[in-house]
């Protein structure tokens, strides 16, 4: 594993998109092809099962350390990452191990096969033949949580640089649902039939928050949707069959049986892109992102939710048409293209058209962008007419132009210390407002501030603590917080009575004192208003 | 009580004085020159000779007396000695005898010889007060040799790649240590204005450094290709880092030991050095003292104090403005 340990280190020692590149093809042109396989299964979120709990690492861990699991315990949220609180608990290492990158795949795979006293006797040997970061790399194959600083599109540009294949090519022939135990590097990367698997997908394109209205140009250019809160899927049909895409990659065909129909009326060799919505049948209009959310861990839907949650998709874009890749035409033709194919479909097809929302000029649509949360709409897409279907998050033809934010002033009342990334500073909060002359705790928020700026503050918290709740401080009131959120809601769990939607710090309200702090009153409002 | 816990910091009824203390008081007994520990404002001041000049460079025009290592001085019916802490040059333990009874306020200290500071000496003592920055398992330095060797690898792989090394220290302590005992035939070495500030301050008092160039606005590093940089931390992240180019960054630090902190600092490198001790030398140092009374400041207080009572010591928290081994304290550093 040892090469894979170098490139792994290479590549979290990095922040260069350049250098991750090269350590990559490096990698890919000298390693052996199942490590290779893997590695790319690796990057691309395919991971075999887990087979021990991480109850059990935890036990054999802090007993291997000679600490008590408490003490354990108390660590791991610290790190904020189970697989290096172990290796960095642990003795070092008293053997070695020559076992490439596949060979501990295997041993990860099979483990589940064995009894607790085997599996123990497994993990403590491994533990006590790897260095370092190998041994972190183990414990992440072992817990499934492998993440790498590499995106799937870095990795395609690196694989296409060492085996001479078009990074288009090879993001599409990467999609889908194969395991390195499936196929073979030859088999998925480099034979000439892709078109093998029926249910690929193609690499989603993902829009960026818009941030300069003035730079897009003439409005005439652009096109605006709607944008509603759904699951971004992508529908294909080939063979007679319908494959259901989540942007994760992940196929959730069953999770919605309403597109089991789809076939009947959609010919073969047709891709949709769209929203999965919680579709109002009565009204002809989406559903708020509530509806559907107790359908989206579920493999299989009961009777009532298909009733209450009927699931559309709600398609903007068609990829596929005829067994042709759309993709490098204009957005402007293949809209057309799904007009037409819509239109032809029965009424009651799980399928609507996002329409398309007239607009004279960027003050019109600014306007109507004003009454999306009168419509539980997030606000605009905006997709240029002219461009082709792009993968990935590129920016530059589609944007996310969402209504701005809700806002309300708060004072910080806890505080409690980050893991991971900001270990050593204090970043989650909760925060207050007014009812008469006490602070009614009402929500949490840990992002939205720069370092600096939590540097500062948490070099506040250390001197102005009240008391301590393990590890929670209560703080002083004295700071104000302006908090952006995307909704609120009512709820009963909550002393305030009500829950908010992506809440974060948006501004530091130094100029604020704290008597101006916004009132429990001012958040029942919103509610009323928004809720 | 040899000594108590009070609101200015930790005081000695015996002998009327406060050790560190963070709110000016008649009489400070000073650990170290680092900024949460000699504070401004103390009617008289007494610190090791070694710790002094850095001390009268930060605070000016102070009232202070010095002392020996070991030395003994009566004060009040305190009797009082400072001994090597290992932090950086001129830290020390503080013993106070009072009536037999002996307790040592330990300030920073780390175990390991960095080959810069006198190194850390156990005071047998029946109580002690220790930090714990990096009290928890997971904070176990590497060997002092191993982390030069891999930094002279950086440095030299930097160099024949026609690019600089810039690596983020601090002020006092960690940016000398680094220099003395960095490969100095790799190429020049250029400072921060602030470490060469300390620079000069320690190399007047006799501290063997090797000759570095201060970096100033009329600078040009062109002259200095491949050196290796050592900045503050705060001048890490400033436009001072233009001049270098495509540099490649690192920082040093303890903290650095966590892949999280490493990558927020979003440096290329990170490199485990801390001046602080790890979990195996606070507990080593803790036993090598024979206490059986152990008050724990600040760091991960909590467990590690949980940690102690359950080795059978009487531990206890004790809450104070001391600030650790901070990878963002702009304070540590000396004013321009
Ligand atoms: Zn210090
Ligand atoms: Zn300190």
């Amino acid at each position: 594993m040892n090469r894979f340990a170098q490139l792994f280190t290479t590549l979290d020692q990095t922040t260069k998109t350049n250098a991750k590149v090269a350590a990559l093809s490096d990698y890919f042109a000298s390693a052996p092809d199942t490590d290779k396989l893997w590695t790319i299964a690796l990057l691309s979120g395919r991971r075999p099962k887990r087979g021990v709990t991480t109850t059990l690492l935890r036990e054999w861990a802090a007993e291997k350390a000679g600490i008590p699991l408490w003490l354990f315990e108390e660590c791991y949220p610290i790190v904020g990452d189970l697989s290096e609180t172990i290796a960095l608990v642990l003795p070092p290492a008293t053997g070695t191990s020559d076992k490439t990158l596949t060979q501990w795949l295997e041993v990860v795979r099979d483990i589940g096969q064995h009894d607790v006293e085997t599996k123990k006797q497994i993990i403590l040997s491994a533990w006590d033949s790897l260095p370092p970061i190998e041994r972190f790399l183990f414990n992440k194959l072992i817990t499934g949580g492998l993440r790498i600083g590499v995106s799937q599109k870095l990795m395609t540009r690196a694989l296409a640089r060492a085996t001479q294949i078009e990074e288009s090519t090879l993001a599409h022939r990467l999609m889908g649902d194969w395991t390195p135990d499936k196929t073979t590097f030859h088999d998925l990367i480099l034979s000439e039939n892709p078109e093998a698997d029926a249910s690929k997908p193609y690499p989603f394109y993902l829009a960026y928050q818009l941030e300069d209205l003035d730079a897009l140009g003439p409005a005439a250019d652009w096109r605006a949707e709607w944008k509603w809160d759904g699951i971004r899927g992508q529908l294909v049909i080939r063979t007679g069959q319908h494959f259901l895409w989540s942007r994760g990659e992940e196929l959730i065909t069953d999770r919605f049986p309403e597109f089991a129909t789809l076939p009947d009326f959609v010919p073969d060799g047709t891709v949709f892109d769209g929203e999965i919505l919680a579709w109002d049948h009565a009204t002809d209009t989406p559903q708020s992102f509530n509806a559907l959310q107790p359908r989206i861990g579920r493999k299989t839907v009961p009777k009532k939710l298909l009733k209450d949650a009927p699931a559309v998709l709600y398609a903007y874009d068609l990829l596929e048409n005829d067994g042709q890749d759309l993709r490098d035409t204009s957005y402007d033709a293949r809209r057309a293209k799904l007009e037409t194919m819509i239109a032809a479909l029965p009424k009651d097809a799980p399928i609507r058209l996002s329409a398309t929302v007239p607009f004279a000029d960027w003050p019109a649509l600014a306007q109507l962008r004003e009454t999306s949360r009168d419509r539980h709409a997030e606000g605009f897409m905006l997709k240029r007419g002219a461009s082709p279907y792009l993968s990935g998050r590129k920016k530059g033809d589609w944007w996310k132009w969402k209504v701005d934010p809700l806002m309300i002033d708060a004072v910080m009342i806890y505080a409690q210390a980050g893991s991971g990334r900001r270990a050593n500073l204090f970043t989650d909060f909760t925060f207050a407002v007014w009812n008469g002359n006490e602070l009614v705790p009402f929500t949490k928020a840990y992002s939205g501030l720069t370092d600096t700026e939590f540097r500062k503050i948490t070099a506040w918290v250390r001197k102005n603590t009240l008391q301590k709740f393990g590890p929670v401080r209560q703080v002083t009131p004295e700071h104000v917080f302006e908090i952006a959120f995307e909704g609120i809601q009512k709820s009963t769990r909550h002393k305030s009575g009500v829950a908010l939607r992506f809440p974060r710090m948006s501004r530091w309200r130094h100029d604020k004192p704290l008597a101006e702090a916004n009132t429990l009153d001012d958040l029942k409002e919103m509610l009323e208003t928004y809720g | 009580m040899v000594l108590q816990f009070r609101p200015q910091g930790i005081y000695c009824p015996a002998g009327d004085f406060y050790i560190d203390p963070w709110k000016p008081v008649e009489r400070a007994l000073i650990s170290h020159g680092h900024a949460d520990h000699s504070r401004w404002g103390m009617q008289r001041y007494l610190a090791t000779e070694a710790a002094t000049p850095v001390i009268k460079h930060r605070l000016g025009d102070i009232n202070i007396e010095t002392i020996k290592y070991a030395e003994q001085r009566q004060i009040g019916g305190a009797k009082v000695s400072f001994h090597p802490a290992g932090h950086v040059p001129g830290s020390a333990q503080i013993r106070i005898e009072v009536a037999g009874e002996v307790w040592v306020a330990s300030g920073d200290y780390k175990t390991v010889d960095d080959g810069l500071s006198e190194p850390f000496e156990p005071v047998p003592c029946h109580a002690f007060i220790t930090e714990s920055t990096f009290g928890l398992p997971v904070f176990k330095w590497d060997r002092q040799e191993d982390v030069i060797a891999s930094l002279n690898a950086w440095w030299q792989a930097n160099k024949d790649a026609g690019r600089f090394s810039v690596i983020g220290a601090y002020a006092l302590g960690k940016a000398q240590r680094i220099l003395a005992n960095v490969d100095t035939s790799i190429g020049p070495i250029l400072t921060h204005g602030a470490i060469e500030n300390t620079n000069e301050v320690l190399r007047a008092q006799g501290v063997a450094l090797p000759p570095t160039i201060r970096v100033t606005k009329d600078t040009n590093v062109k002259d200095h290709a491949g050196a290796l940089v050592i900045a503050t931390p705060s001048g890490m992240g400033g436009p001072w880092m233009r001049k270098f180019g495509q540099a490649s960054t690192a920082f040093a630090s303890g903290w650095m030991a966590m892949r999280g902190v490493r990558r927020r600092r979003s440096a290329d490198r990170g490199f485990i050095m801390s001046d602080h001790a790890d979990w195996e030398g606070l507990n080593t140092a803790i036993k090598a003292t024979g206490a059986e009374r152990i008050f724990v400041t600040h760091g991960y207080t909590t467990q590690f104090t949980r940690w102690l009572t359950e080795q059978g010591y009487d531990a206890a928290i004790v809450e104070t403005e001391f600030e650790g081994e901070s990878l963002d304290a702009p304070e540590q550093e000396l004013a321009e």
